[in-house]
Formats: C-alpha cells, sequence, structure tokens
C-alpha cells in the first residue's frame, strides 16, 4: 500500500515539478491547435542525452508512443524501472548516445510535466480536465519543434519513433522536411485504421464508465477512475501483444493454483498478467490524457492534408526514410507500413524498409529485435556518413 | 514461393558466381541518373552506380538479411519482389530500372518487362541464355536438365522457373514493342561476342545476355 501511495505521489509530482527538463513558453507565445484553440505559456518536459555537437548537426529527436513518455533511456522516476528503449538508446547502442544528442520530449496533452488536461489551467486555478483544448500529432510536433528551436538546432539528424511515436516522426517529415534528415518510423501507419479507433473507442468508453471519473472532473473531486483505466489498459495492452506471443509466455496456465476455482477470479496467468498490467497502468498515468491522446491517434490521417494523396505530403523531401515493420504486428501491421513506403516511393523520396520477422506482435519494436537494431544502426551510420561529409 | 527471387544471384548462393555483368549493366547506365536496382541483394550495383556514377539508386530486394546489408550501406532499399511490388511504383519515376539474372526466376517475365518500362524510361535486363550450346549440349546428349558452374541448381531446386534463350528475349521484347538499344553477350568465359555475330551464333556462344531496352515508340531508338 506504501508503495502505490509513493509512486501516486511520484506521479502526482511528475504534473507540477517533473524529474526532468523543461521548456516552459512565454505567455504569449500562443501554439495554435489544430482544433482552433490558443495556448501560450505551454510547458514541455524533456530529457536529453549525449552531448550536441558544435554544429548541432547530431540532434535526433526520439518520439513516445500512446502511454510512453521522455524517459526512454534513464530510469523511470516514478516505476523505478528502465527507460522504455533503453535497449536501443544508449552509449554503443544503435542509437549512440556517444555520437548523437538524442532528445524526447513528453508530449503535449501528456502527463509527465508536459501541459495536458492534468494541468493547471491558470485561468480557474485547477486542472483543466476536459476543457484542455484537443491536441493533435500535429499539435505535438509542433510543441516538439519550439523544443528543438530552444536547444538551438536547425536541422535533426533524425527523428525516430514508434506506433504513435512512428506518426509523429512521419508529421515530422511532412511539416518540416528541411529540419528533418533522416526519419525512422517504425511499427505505424500515416492514418489510424478504423478497427484501431474501435479499440481506442472501447478504452474510452471504459474510462469514462467509471464513475469515478466524473465527468472528467476527478481531480478536482478528488477521486480517480482506476478501475475504468485499468480496464482500458488491459483491452489495450492485449493489441500489443499476440496469440503465439501470449501462448508461449502463459499457454492456459494456471495462476498459483492446481485447479479451477469455478469462479471469477484470475485463475489463468493471462488474466492475473493483464490484471497487474492495468493496476500498475494507473498509478502512473492520467486518464484524460489517455483520452486526449488515443483521440489524437485517432484523428491521425496524414494523407488529409493532400487530397488523400499520400505522396503528394513527401513530394520534393529531401529527407531519407527508413520504415521498420513487424510480421505479427497486427495493430499497425506491415500492409500500413508499407502504404508509407509505397507514397515515399511515388514522391521520389529516399525510402528503405526492412519488415522483422517476430511473433511479439506490436510491442516488438520496444523489445529486443536484433534485426531492427542491425537496420536502424545501419541506416543512422549510412546516413550519418552522408550528413558529416565523411 | 515469393523467395524466388530471393535466390538472386548477388546473394551469397553458388547461382551466379561471377558478376561480370555487374559491370556490364554499370556501363549502360548515364551518369546522374535515377536508378531503380529489382532484386539488388547485397547492394553491390547500387553501391558501383552511386560511387562511380553519382547515380540516384533505388533497391528492391527481398532477403531481409540483403535489405539490411544495403541500408548498412546507406542504400535506400525496400523489401519486396519483382512479381509483387512494382505494381506500386509510379510510372516514369526512373530513368534506368535494372533487372539482373531475376528475370527467368520471376512467375511472369513478360509483366515484369512491362512494368520495367513503365517505371523507367530504360530497362536494363541480364540474363542467362538456355541456348547456350553447353546445355544444348547436355540435353540433346545426356537427356538431362543442364546443371553447369554457372547454373548449379538441379531442376526440383532450381529458383529459376522461366528460363529463356536470347532469341526467346529478342522475340518477347518485340511482342511488348519495346525496342533494343543496345545488347553484350558473354560467352561461357565471361567474354564479349563481337557485337556483330549475327543472332543463331550470340544465342549459341552466349552464356548470358545484357540488354538494353527503350519503351517502343514507332520510328525511335
Amino acid at each position: 500500500m506504501n508503495e502505490v501511495v509513493t509512486s501516486l505521489t511520484a506521479a502526482a509530482r511528475q504534473l507540477e515539478a517533473p524529474d526532468s527538463a523543461v521548456l516552459k513558453l512565454a505567455p504569449e507565445d500562443c501554439l495554435e491547435f489544430e482544433a482552433g484553440a490558443r495556448l501560450g505559456g505551454l510547458s514541455i518536459a524533456y530529457q536529453t542525452y549525449g552531448e550536441l555537437n558544435a554544429a548541432k548537426s547530431n540532434a535526433i529527436l526520439v518520439c513516445h508512443a500512446l502511454t510512453g513518455d521522455q524517459h526512454v533511456a534513464n530510469v523511470h522516476p516514478v516505476t523505478g524501472k528502465p527507460g522504455w528503449w533503453q535497449i536501443l538508446v544508449g552509449p554503443g547502442k544503435p542509437v549512440d548516445t556517444d555520437r548523437f544528442f538524442v532528445i524526447c520530449a513528453n508530449v503535449l496533452g501528456g502527463c509527465m510535466g508536459s501541459t495536458g488536461p492534468a494541468s493547471i489551467n491558470p485561468e480557474t486555478g485547477e486542472p483543466w480536465g476536459l476543457d484542455f483544448p484537443l491536441v493533435t500529432i500535429r499539435d505535438m510536433v509542433s510543441a516538439q519543434a519550439r523544443l528543438v528551436d530552444h536547444l538551438g538546432i536547425d536541422t535533426l539528424f533524425a527523428v525516430i519513433g514508434g506506433s504513435m511515436g512512428g506518426m509523429q516522426v512521419l508529421q515530422w517529415a511532412a511539416s518540416y522536411p528541411e529540419r528533418v534528415f533522416a526519419a525512422v518510423p517504425i511499427a505505424t501507419a500515416a492514418r489510424h485504421s478504423s478497427q484501431n479507433i474501435a479499440f481506442h473507442e472501447v478504452g474510452r468508453q471504459a474510462v469514462m464508465a467509471d464513475p469515478e471519473w466524473c465527468g472528467g472532473r476527478y481531480l478536482t473531486k478528488g477521486c480517480r477512475p482506476t478501475k475504468g483505466l485499468a480496464v482500458a489498459r488491459m483491452a489495450a495492452h492485449i493489441t500489443y501483444l499476440s496469440d503465439p506471443a501470449l501462448h508461449r509466455k502463459f499457454g492456459r496456465n494456471l495462476q498459483d493454483r492446481e485447479q479451477f476455482t469455478f469462479g471469477f477470479d484470475a485463475d489463468f496467468q493471462i488474466e492475473s498478467y493483464l490484471r497487474h498490467q492495468g493496476m500498475s497502468f494507473v498509478d502512473r498515468f492520467d486518464a484524460n490524457s489517455y483520452l486526449y491522446l488515443t483521440r489524437a491517434m485517432d484523428y491521425f490521417d496524414l494523407a488529409a492534408e493532400a487530397d488523400g494523396k499520400l505522396a503528394n505530403v513527401f513530394m520534393g523531401t529531401k529527407s531519407r526514410f527508413c520504415v521498420v515493420s513487424f510480421t505479427s504486428d497486427w495493430l499497425f501491421p506491415t500492409e500500413e507500413n508499407r502504404k508509407i513506403v509505397h507514397a515515399l516511393n511515388a514522391s521520389g523520396a529516399r525510402v528503405s524498409f526492412v519488415e522483422v520477422e517476430s511473433d511479439k506482435g506490436h510491442d516488438a519494436f520496444l523489445l529486443n529485435e536484433p534485426v531492427m537494431f542491425d537496420a536502424i544502426s545501419g541506416f543512422l551510420d549510412g546516413a550519418w556518413r552522408v550528413r558529416s561529409g565523411a | 514461393m515469393t523467395d524466388l527471387v530471393h535466390a538472386s544471384p548477388r546473394h551469397p548462393t553458388p547461382e551466379f558466381p561471377d558478376r561480370i555483368d555487374l559491370q556490364l549493366v554499370a556501363e549502360m547506365i548515364e551518369p546522374g541518373a535515377r536508378v531503380l536496382d529489382i532484386g539488388c541483394g547485397d547492394g553491390q550495383l547500387l553501391l558501383l552506380l552511386e560511387t562511380t556514377r553519382g547515380v540516384d539508386g533505388r533497391g528492391i530486394e527481398l532477403s531481409q538479411a540483403g535489405v539490411n546489408e544495403c541500408v548498412a550501406k546507406g542504400l535506400a532499399v525496400v523489401q519486396g519482389d519483382a512479381d509483387h511490388d512494382l505494381v506500386d511504383y509510379p510510372a516514369n519515376a526512373f530513368d534506368y530500372v535494372v533487372l539482373s539474372q531475376t528475370l527467368q526466376a520471376t512467375y511472369d517475365p513478360r509483366g515484369v518487362l512491362e512494368h520495367l518500362l513503365r517505371i523507367g524510361r530504360r530497362a536494363v535486363v541480364s540474363f542467362p541464355n538456355f541456348a547456350y550450346w553447353r546445355l544444348r549440349w547436355q540435353i540433346l546428349f545426356r537427356g538431362r536438365m543442364p546443371v553447369s558452374s554457372h547454373l548449379p541448381c538441379t531442376w526440383y531446386e532450381t529458383p529459376n522457373i522461366h528460363f529463356c534463350t536470347i532469341r526467346d528475349f529478342v522475340a518477347l521484347v518485340d511482342e511488348i514493342g519495346a525496342t533494343v538499344v543496345r545488347s553484350v553477350t558473354l560467352d561461357g568465359s565471361g567474354n564479349r561476342l563481337p557485337a556483330n555475330l549475327p543472332l543463331p551464333l550470340r544465342n549459341t556462344l552466349g552464356e548470358q545476355a545484357v540488354f538494353l531496352l527503350e519503351r517502343g515508340q514507332k520510328g525511335k531508338g
């Protein structure tokens, strides 16, 4: 119980005083939200690793996924676990912090120090809740661009991310082609599919059906929709895995018992695992943030900016791309990633594409996948040789 | 079954160990051109073209290992194969499309050839000549499907499902209305046969051939 209280306090602390650097935009420095709102004084919490070189040419922006955050390669201040991409980012790793200056910012709408629905609305002195304007992937990228400006970086050497992070990578390449030397969208899509919107809707309804959600005003009322958010996380977590991966890990094994209880206790290991995933998630994530970020992904349709022609979005781009997908990913299947590749080809962009054989589902992009590591490090090495004129 | 092209010659397989055709292909490509290399293997040709002729190159390769090797060399290569993925490329996207020693391993060589000349202004195609006299000899006197150092696979394991002769190829080029701009035939030692040699002789003495094709507009080329 004490542990829970500690992590809750740590999670709450991230909102106002995160364990990260924070760029605080001036009140008059407004960000135009796609939804129409204009907000000044936004906070962008971020982590950096490695050193920015004198030419400021070695910066890599990592974009995090739906429930990720800026803690890519350091111990997480709330969970105490290693960074979510520590396997990929670090000294001597494929994204080598001995050579590159790596930046990762908590997305706009998040709950780890960047402004989001759990932040205080300066006009009311209370948490924004649902009064916070709807955030889109483009808004997240606009906010990141402010951070990149602030760091004095003109062109990013690379922008890398998986899933929702991959959407941001694509948006970066579309919105700021001249600022992106290389782009690595992983296990992602140029638009969110109907099936994925459906899964998100299930998750949001679970949150909103929780009486503790209180119409989104739970922070003001001193309650938390933990049950709803946990169910949302459980449902979502299934979509990140694959049937073979689940079967390999859990099979039909029973949890700490020899036989069925003939009740609705977590008899199976998979049930126990999912419940644990759900409960530990609510300790570190804000329910409204979850609504906002899932919505941002739903609204994402890059081709809509160009009359449905994705190729036109990238026409004339000088950026080089490396698209990566995984065979068992049914959330962002290879087909969706190939559409990106086809569009890039059609636009004449320099694009590479690797489909990694893996049975670990969508989550594979976060795991030990040597083929992905080789592709990314090879791509970055090749791009760096061109960038640095070596 | 899609890994037929996978066994394309630039893989470290015993098939087609000598790659003199790479040099020949490179010679047929104008410096600075936009080039798509289909079945680019580990990227030897693309690298050769990018470093010596300053081309803007792209590749398609089926094997993951091949793609990764290419990507690590800084080449822009996409995982895919000639039979399935050419349809997704827009017309006129490239100046040259290269298909080295792969045509005979595709399901639909005619369709592939047509795609090459839709996507590219010109196509460079190299292939083994099944009418090479040593192969004829093996069928005629041994009554067995030919196996040679150049084509080391037996009939039941070869990825080459659509062998053709130089004359067959020329006939197909004519049928799809394309034009031969240049062609080079190599003998069993990899030496060029004289360009003025009559077709029947090249078809007998040539072990492999490289063709530079162009879209056939009547009265052009």
